[in-house]
């Protein structure tokens, strides 16, 4: 039975191991301090912190992170320890929130091994201040108890420790911000200027969780995550029409806080209730409801916008699956029956045979009309939702014509979820499902400049069909360098032939590649080591553990790099690089683009089929090549490209270069 | 309701059920003493077979959760059974409006996957409950029905506008719905 502890509160506890989960909205960092029984901490080796984590019946975690769980076990404390005090404070210097006012409140609880709470304490009423002590475990005549405190301090780790008695409590403090600082140095980019104290202008990114804290994916405790009301939400702020307003969209400022749901932060609001999804007005009864955008689960309007995608994907995927199956029920059912009129020697003479065969061909008529009824109620449905859904997506998951695009800005935080292009069945060419996948992208693309199948295709057309590609991978590439914060991903490109120049332009000009286009052999192979070395870097030092031996130099942001008209200028050596780069990169972000037609690749044979295999295959061209998870249709894809005559990418690509040397 | 009785899922006020939910329950296999890694579990799978003028066009069991139209659903399997107390292990959920128009019969049916006949486990009940209001539509206890493996519940068809329910609680014997069929097809 958990008992719910206010304040000041305690409880007994009966039995020595236990856990301390801690669930907080933002990256906070854990740590313990033991005392004696005059409540005084002897010194820094008392303290269990992100440096130092382990102490004899106590562990935290080494990192800032929005869940801990803590190992405690209470018989192995030595014998002076009458009190170990339960610190949780906000990780300074990553530009993430500077008060406990700021984030959602805290939420600890103490559980036996097997995870059944013993006592939970929610850390309500904090303000400015930046650490705090959350639950004491204290000894009474040989028996452990828990008590609530709930006691911040404004002047953060350093002011605490010196309330507990530690003298070097300033330096202490440093140690464990460094310790931190040093464990979040994968996954934050330099802090941006940080601003005074107190405003809540949400400045910079949130120290984005890195790869071992999980994805942005809701990791909280639903159902006991925090008292904290939800933050009014104002319907209109789903309302068709509304979204129009493109600046609305994809800046809700700080000063909007009580307005619409911010799509530019889904991992900030981990363990805050989410505010609850826009609903649908009330419909006239026997209508079908009215659909509204963000109408699914998810902790920000990012994730239900995502959801809510997916949902129409597999609504359309299923309702046609419905309807080919009818369809095809019925083409059978009339063969099978006008097999036996055939079959039926009475039925050659006279009418009987046409009657029989007629009657065959009603019911397969009245069928398949049937079905088609039902497929056009369920298309009618979902291509209103779309509608609404369309013109309320934020810019990575909205097509290049939507006006979003126009008064984008440079984001802080990295999105769920990246459009690369349309979907569609045959059967409803304009229903158009948006194709997203997660980011960090968890596989490369292959964007397959190869013949479409026809033979007598002229020159010119494998030319424009490799622009097209060329075009294709430069609009997913300006895609991704807008989407994610700036300084947080590069564009590398090799080009050996420097046949790519013409479609890479738009990169080029506005200076948001990391390095020119490499041509020629050398330069390959110069580009394809260096990616090389940082991804055997990056993977060395996340296999042992010590993401701080990083070389300081290091690029911190995710790589992308398009590799036009391979197999041209790749020797052997490159082609191994490449396949390493294919298996190994995206797991510590380093992901390829290759714009390449297989045949021309033949003549390495099957060692390149790994490759593609690894690659997820799109075209310049609409082809119906993807299949979806649940009945797999073949859908046809149709890449997201600039509409011709656009100048979106060119104004989107100088802002995120302008936005980078601000960073600078 | 009693085997071979048919009920409409026509509402009294004229409106028809929409969904239902057939559910499966039974008490998992007792721990015994020292061994207790040698018990044997008992697996109860139920499944929906989805027919179209008498040719099975789609199931829903433990290997293919949804049906490809999405219109039935299956909640998962549970390999052991539950406390026994009345709750459901295994449910199908079938959302009647959204069923294609050529379908127009579904049969449930229980089979024993880890082959103990329905006496030897304690418990076992199963049921179709009228998924908007929780009303129990059919309900059989399989406990006590004998020494077979696997039962034809009941089935749903088209009938007019709506749907009706028939219970058959034929038993039979079979590890999964395959090994039915053939008990099956007399009840179209």
């Amino acid at each position: 039975m958990t008992a719910e502890l206010v304040r000041g509160q305690n409880h007994p506890l009966s039995q020595a191991r236990l856990e301390i989960r801690v669930s907080a909205g933002a990256p906070i960092v854990a740590s313990a301090t033991l005392s004696d029984e005059n409540g005084k901490a002897r010194g820094v080796e008392w303290v269990a912190h992100p440096g130092a984590p382990t102490l004899p019946g106590l562990e935290v975690s080494k990192q800032a992170a929005a869940d801990h769980r803590l190992a405690v076990d209470l018989g192995a404390m030595p014998e002076a320890v009458h009190r170990v005090n339960v610190l949780l404070a906000l990780p300074t210097g990553g530009g993430g929130p500077v008060r406990f006012g700021a984030v959602a409140a805290p939420f600890v609880a103490v559980t036996g091994l097997d995870g059944t709470e013993v006592a939970s304490y929610t850390l309500t009423g904090l303000d400015a201040e930046s650490a705090v002590v959350a639950l004491e475990l204290y000894r009474r005549q040989g028996a452990w108890k828990v008590r609530a405190i709930g006691q911040g301090y404004a002047g953060g780790l350093a002011e605490l420790f010196a309330d507990q008695g530690l003298p070097e409590a300033h330096h202490l403090a440093g140690t464990i911000n460094e310790a931190v600082a040093r464990g979040l140095a994968r996954s934050v980019p330099a802090p941006p200027q940080r601003t005074a104290d107190g405003d809540r202008t949400r400045q910079a990114a949130a120290p984005a969780p890195g790869p071992d804290q999980g994805g942005p994916a809701p990791q909280g405790t639903p159902g006991r995550a925090t008292p904290q009301p939800p933050s009014p939400y104002g319907p209109q702020g789903a309302q068709p029409g509304y979204p129009a307003d493109p600046s609305a969209v994809t800046q809700p400022s700080a000063h909007t806080a009580g307005g619409p749901v911010d799509y530019s932060h889904p991992g900030r609001q981990n363990a805050a209730p989410p505010p609850p999804p826009p609903t649908a007005p009330p419909t006239p009864p026997g209508q079908p409801a009215q659909p509204v955008a963000g109408d699914a689960t998810g902790w920000s309007m990012d994730e239900r916008l995502y959801n809510q995608v997916w949902g129409m994907f597999e609504d359309l995927a299923r309702t046609t699956a419905a309807y080919r199956s009818a369809v095809d029920f019925a083409d059978s059912r009339m063969e099978k029956e006008i097999d036996q009129v055939l079959s039926d020697p009475r039925s050659r003479i006279g009418g009987q045979g046409d009657a029989t065969r007629e009657a065959a061909r009603a019911k397969h008529t009245q069928l398949v009309d049937q079905a088609r009824a039902a497929l056009d109620r369920d298309l009618a449905q979902l291509a209103a939702e779309a509608d609404v859904v369309e013109p309320a997506l934020p810019p990575a998951y909205a097509r290049w014509d939507n006006p979003v695009w126009h008064g984008y800005r440079v984001p802080m935080e990295i999105p769920m979820a990246l459009r690369v292009g349309d979907l569609y069945l045959p059967e409803s060419e304009l229903l158009r499902i948006p194709m997203l996948v997660r980011l960090p992208l968890e596989r490369g693309l292959w964007i397959d400049s190869g013949h479409a199948g026809s033979l007598d295709e002229s020159f010119a057309d494998a030319h424009a069909l490799g622009r097209l590609a060329m075009d294709t991978a430069v609009a997913l590439a300006a895609r991704l360098l807008a989407v994610y914060p700036a300084g947080e991903f590069a564009v590398h490109v090799i080009d050996p032939a420097g046949s790519g120049a013409q479609a890479l332009a738009p990169l080029v000009q506005t200076g948001v590649l990391a390095t020119p286009p490499a041509p020629g052999a050398a330069a390959v192979a110069d580009v394809l080591t260096r990616l090389t070395q940082r991804v055997d870097l990056v993977q060395m030092a996340v296999r042992a553990g010590a993401a701080d031996s990083l070389p300081p130099g290091l690029d911190t942001a995710e790589q992308l790099l398009i590799v036009n008209d391979f197999p041209h200028g790749f020797d052997d050596r490159a082609v191994t690089q490449l396949r390493y780069l294919a298996d190994e990169g995206p797991a510590v972000g380093v992901h390829l683009m290759m714009v390449a037609d297989r045949e021309e690749a033949a003549g390495y044979g099957p060692l390149l089929d790994p490759l593609w295999r690894s690659l997820l295959r799109i075209t310049p061209l609409p082809d119906d090549h993807l299949a979806d998870p649940w009945v797999g249709h073949a859908w046809t894809y149709e890449p997201a490209l600039v509409p011709p005559g656009s100048q979106v990418l060119q104004q989107v690509l100088s802002k995120v270069a302008k936005a980078r040397t601000k960073d600078m | 309701m009693t085997k071979g009785q048919a009920i409409s899922l026509q509402k009294n006020d004229g409106g028809s059920l929409t969904a239902v939910r057939m559910g499966l329950g039974w008490q998992a296999a007792p721990r015994r003493g020292l061994f207790g890694s040698r018990t044997r579990e008992i697996d109860l799978d139920a499944s929906a077979v989805l027919f179209a003028d008498k040719q099975p066009v789609d199931v829903v069991f433990f290997r293919h959760l949804v049906s490809d139209d999405g219109s039935v659903r299956h909640t998962g399997d549970n390999l052991v059974g539950g406390v026994g107390q009345g709750g459901d292990d295994e449910a199908i959920l079938v959302d009647l409006a959204r069923i294609p128009v050529h379908i127009d019969q579904i049969v449930f049916t229980v089979n024993s996957f880890t082959g103990q006949t329905f006496q030897e486990v304690q418990n076992a009940f199963c049921r179709l409950v009228d998924e908007t209001n929780g009303q129990e539509l059919a309900r059989y206890t399989l406990a006590g029905g004998g020494s077979y493996t696997a039962q034809i519940m009941a089935k749903v068809h088209r009938s007019g506008p709506g749907w009706t329910l028939t219970a058959l609680g034929t038993p039979a014997n079979g590890r999964t719905f395959q090994d039915l069929m053939p008990s099956i097809l007399p009840h179209l």
